[in-house]
C-alpha cells in the first residue's frame, strides 16, 4: 500500500485540540503503529502509553475513530475508514497529556466496589477445592479475564452522566468475588456495588459489553449484581 | 455535526443501546402524555364537551396519533418486561432476540390498533 494516512491526534490536556500527521501506510499497520511512527519520526513530544504491543496489557488503550480500543489489536485496514484516523484519549478519565490519561479514579472505584479478595484461610490451611464445574465458579471464571485496560469505563454513558458511578469494570470485579467460594466478604461488597453509586445505577446500555476486547459481559455481571442486591434486600440483609 | 461528532455517536450504534433510547424515548412520551389523559378523563364529567371531543378523535390525524401512542405504550411495556427478564432472569446471550421481540411486539400492536380503527 503506498497511499498515505490522515491522521489526526489530540495534543494536549483536556483543553487540547486535534493535530493532523500524515503517515505512510505499512502492510498489517496497526493504530499503534501509526502512534509510534508519529512519535519517532514526527513529533517526538507526543505522550501516549503501550507496553506489550500483543493485547495482553491493555495499557495502549484509546478513542480511535470514536470508538474505544486497544491501538495494538486494531488493524488499520480494518478501522481507518476512508483512510483517517482520528485518535484521541480514553473518555470519562481526565487527560493527562495527548493520549494518556489518568486512570487513578478508575483504580480507586475498583476499592470502592470492594474489588479486593479477602481470604478466609492462611497458607497453613489446605487449599480449597473449588469444582470448576459449580455455578458459582463458572459465573467468575466469565468474568475473571478482565486486564484493567479502562475500555468498558470509557465506553459507557452512566460513567459519563455520574462520575460517581463505579462503572462496569469494577463492578465485574465485584461479581466475580461475589462468586468466589474463598472470599470473606459478600456481605460487605455488597453493601458497596449496592449503594447509590453502584450496580444499580447500569441502565444495561450494553456498551461495555459491546466494546470489551476480551469479550467480557459487564453487563451481565452488573445484572448479577442486581439480583443479588434485590435478594439481599428482600431478606432485610442491605 | 462534524464528522468526528458523528462518529463518536456511532459508538452506540447497536441493539442494546437503541433498546435503551426507545424505552427512555417512549417512557418520557408516555409521561407527557399522560395529564392530556387524564383532562380528557375529566371531560366525561360533561357530557357534551366529550361527545365533541370523540367526534375530534374520529379524524385520520388524531388515529394515527393514537397507533403511535399505542406503539410507544406497547413498546414501553415490551421493554420494561425484556429490562426485568436480563435483571432478574439467570443472564442470557439472547439479548438481541428479545430486544428484536419487543420491537416486533410494539409494531405489531400498532398495526392491528391501526386495522381496527380502519
Amino acid at each position: 500500500m503506498t497511499t498515505d494516512l490522515d491522521v489526526q491526534v489530540w495534543r494536549g490536556d483536556s483543553a487540547g485540540e486535534l493535530q493532523r500527521y500524515v503517515v505512510p501506510r505499512g502492510d498489517k499497520q496497526t493504530v499503534l503503529d501509526v502512534v509510534t511512527y508519529i512519535q519517532r519520526r514526527l513529533d517526538p513530544t507526543l505522550s501516549y502509553r503501550f507496553a506489550c504491543r500483543v493485547g495482553m496489557c491493555g495499557s495502549c488503550a484509546m478513542t480511535v475513530n470514536g470508538k474505544p480500543r486497544w491501538t495494538c489489536r486494531a488493524s488499520v485496514e480494518r478501522v481507518a475508514e476512508a483512510g483517517s484516523l482520528e485518535l484521541r484519549p480514553l473518555r470519562n478519565m481526565p487527560v493527562i497529556k495527548d493520549l494518556a490519561v489518568d486512570m487513578t479514579g478508575f483504580f480507586e472505584k475498583w476499592q470502592e466496589a470492594g474489588g479486593r479478595f479477602v481470604p478466609t484461610s492462611t497458607r497453613h490451611d489446605p487449599i480449597a477445592v473449588v469444582p470448576p464445574s459449580s455455578p458459582a465458579r463458572q459465573a467468575a471464571d466469565a468474568g475473571i479475564e478482565c486486564i484493567n485496560c479502562g475500555i468498558c469505563h470509557a465506553a459507557c454513558d452512566v460513567v459519563a452522566w455520574d462520575p460517581a458511578y463505579q462503572g462496569p469494570a469494577a463492578l465485574n470485579r465485584a461479581w466475580t468475588l461475589q462468586n468466589d467460594v474463598r472470599d470473606g466478604d459478600h456481605g460487605q461488597r455488597l453493601r458497596a456495588v449496592a449503594s447509590g453509586s453502584g450496580c444499580l445505577g447500569c441502565h444495561s446500555m450494553g456498551n461495555c459489553a459491546r466494546y470489551c476486547p476480551n469479550s467480557l459481559n459487564p453487563t451481565g455481571s452488573i445484572a448479577g449484581l442486581k439480583r443479588l442486591a434485590v435478594k439481599a434486600a428482600l431478606k432485610g440483609e442491605l | 455535526m462534524t464528522a468526528s461528532a458523528l462518529q463518536r455517536l456511532a459508538m452506540r450504534n447497536h441493539p442494546a443501546y437503541w433498546a435503551f433510547v426507545v424505552h427512555r424515548v417512549s417512557g418520557v412520551g408516555l409521561a407527557l402524555f399522560l395529564p392530556l389523559h387524564f383532562l380528557v378523563l375529566g371531560l366525561m364529567l360533561e357530557p357534551r364537551a366529550a361527545d365533541a371531543f370523540f367526534r375530534w378523535t374520529e379524524q385520520p390525524l388524531v388515529k394515527l396519533a393514537e397507533t403511535l401512542l399505542v406503539v410507544l405504550l406497547a413498546v414501553h411495556l415490551a421493554g420494561g418486561l425484556r429490562l426485568l427478564a436480563l435483571e432478574f432472569l439467570p443472564w442470557s446471550d439472547r439479548q438481541k432476540t428479545w430486544i428484536a421481540i419487543a420491537f416486533g411486539f410494539a409494531l405489531f400492536s400498532g398495526l392491528l390498533f391501526l386495522l381496527a380503527a380502519w
